[in-house]
């Protein structure tokens, strides 16, 4: 089995998530080559060559594959499958757009975000926003695989691969770049943050969302995260929803302030090593799922909170 | 312009599905069943544009048993204009479905397919994807804004990071995600008027497509269950035990 692992980047670097489903793909088992794509990466490629088990990084720098539009991305990845067995990506929102076109084209049902390699052909998934699982065995020759990074950990470096420039094949000329407006934050990347704190619809307000969160977040260095609710009423951006639709994530600290914990935001985060519920309802579901469950406002308890890291020298 | 809306007949968003004691699946005896809600901002996106003048015709389809005829009904009395119900019994995979869809797509040559990005039962987020793959039309997955343009389609897409906008030549397939709009109620009058709008009731035959499936299911469990915790009464007692468990 040779697999072909595509990486996800962030800036000129590889993203945690792709060490992360390294480890999965050596679960499958089989050389394991890297695909960086897009112009000006040849930091991440240096970096995704150092990866404890990568045989080989292959970068393609086409101005086409800027902005990893599924379209010209899914049509390289076709190019070079021929010579894999498995094609494999972290479940990232890059991904989730490339590769179900990849498996079309390639006629093979894909699985999506694995939580678990039980064999080389047979995986387990979460279906029902993590209420049940699923194990399945994929019967296609050739399998297209996505990967839950929570449920994996990051492969260590290792010695260096050798890097290969490839190139794109012609741009199918259906889709077009045209915009981004992305965050721009110091705090940690959400699904990567030791620690995260998120807030839900109790927050009331856009300002209050920040107001009240930021200070605790600084302290603690953590990712601010949010509920559905809260970003459905604007409070925050839709780039920090925790959940079934948004991000899944799994912290040391999972912090949930004024988030009542409705199924499809606990699919999200209930794989978190610690959770904390601050909440004003003692009957709200996330008490079910928190490891401490504090009862209380949660606009007088931030601030308690931290006052109370300031005097542990958080 | 035609819009093509494909839409899934799920579990209702609120139920707390039970997962079966043999591991042969998820009990969906006697279980409420809705349009998936991705689907409805999809219905109600093409909607919006027939109101504004760009598009003439929205055709909701459907691939399902024949209970499946209801979800085709919700879509016709929010507005649709007709539905198709490709019948069958069988699971059918987003695979199989984008092969479906692409024959209907070349039956009716809509200008542009909208549907939602993700059904809420399998949780898959494939199907739109693998349609524009099979029908080599632009995609336009998670979006948050749509604008039709000349010949083309503005969209504004939800990504890790924050929003990225694409222009994708027609037609194309968008995919939905939840902050596009807000799904109008059916009134009263329309989920009548739903009843008598044309539905044209096919199988999978009909467009030959093999729909057997390419994943065995080997066994549906239910997740580990995480212990429950318990209730501290004050700050000072919480950052006490964050201490203690090793995470501040």
């Amino acid at each position: 089995m040779t697999i072909l692992l595509l990486a996800e980047t962030a800036g000129d670097a590889i993203a945690p998530a792709t060490a992360k489903a390294l480890t999965a793909a050596k679960e499958i088992g089989g050389p394991i080559h890297v695909l960086i794509v897009g112009p000006g990466l040849k930091g991440a490629a240096e970096q995704a060559a150092k990866l404890a088990g990568v045989e080989k990084v292959l970068v393609a720098e086409d101005a086409s594959l800027d902005h990893v539009l599924a379209e010209t991305v899914a049509a390289l990845i076709v190019s070079l499958a021929g010579a894999y067995d498995v094609i494999i990506a972290p479940s990232t929102s890059a991904t989730k757009n490339v590769l179900p076109r990849v498996a079309a084209l390639l006629d093979v049902m894909q699985v999506s975000d694995i939580i678990k390699v039980v064999s080389a052909d047979t995986f387990e998934r979460p279906i029902y926003a993590g209420n049940a699982i699923q194990t399945v065995r994929a019967k296609d020759a050739k399998k297209v695989i996505t990967v839950r990074t929570t449920a994996f950990a990051a492969a260590p470096e290792g010695e260096a691969a050798p890097i290969e420039a490839i190139s794109a094949p012609a741009d199918p000329g259906v889709s077009a770049f045209k915009s981004e407006e992305l965050a721009k934050s110091e705090r940690p990347e959400l699904t990567s943050a030791r620690i995260i704190l998120s807030g839900g619809r109790a927050l009331g307000s856009a300002e209050n969302f920040q107001k009240v969160l930021d200070p605790v977040a600084t302290r603690l260095n953590a990712a601010i995260g949010a509920s559905r609710a809260a970003v459905d009423a604007g409070y925050a951006p839709n780039d920090l929803q925790v959940g079934q639709t948004g991000k899944a994530v799994a912290p040391d600290l999972y912090i949930a302030a004024g988030i009542s914990g409705a199924i499809q935001h606990l699919a999200g985060m209930k794989d978190s090593k610690v959770i904390v519920a601050i909440n004003k309802d003692e009957e709200a579901p996330i008490f079910q799922v928190a490891d401490f469950g504090l009862v209380a406002d949660l606009f007088t308890a931030l601030p308690e909170l931290e006052a109370e890291l300031v005097k542990i020298g958080r | 312009m035609k819009i093509l809306v494909p839409v899934k007949r799920v579990v209702d968003y609120n139920v707390k599905i039970r997962v079966k004691a043999d591991g042969s699946g998820v009990d969906l005896a006697n279980v409420k069943m809705s349009m998936n809600p991705f689907d409805e901002i999809a219905v109600e996106e093409a909607l919006r544009l027939k109101e504004a003048g760009k598009a003439t015709e929205v055709i909701v389809v459907t691939i399902g048993p024949a209970k499946a005829d209801e979800t085709l009904r919700t879509g016709l009395a929010m507005g649709a204009d007709r539905g198709i119900l490709v019948k069958t019994d069988e699971t059918v995979e987003p695979l199989a479905v984008a092969k479906i869809l692409a024959k209907i797509v070349a039956e009716e040559q809509p200008q542009l397919v909208i549907m939602g990005k993700q059904a809420i039962d399998d949780d898959c987020n494939q199907t739109g994807q693998m349609l524009a793959a099979l029908l080599g039309w632009g995609q336009g997955a998670f979006a948050s804004k749509v604008e039709m343009t000349e010949g083309a389609v503005d969209v504004t897409r939800e990504i890790d990071g924050g929003l990225q906008t694409v222009s994708l030549k027609l037609p194309a397939v968008v995919t939905t995600d939840l902050r596009l709009n807000e799904p109008r109620y059916a009134s009263l009058p329309n989920i009548i008027k739903a009843k008598k709008k044309e539905v044209a009731v096919k199988s999978p035959a009909d467009y030959g497509v093999d729909i057997s499936p390419r994943l065995e299911v080997l066994k549906t469990t239910e997740p580990a269950k995480r212990k429950a915790g318990v209730k501290v009464g004050s700050v000072v007692e919480l950052v006490g035990k964050l201490k203690e468990a090793g995470v501040l």
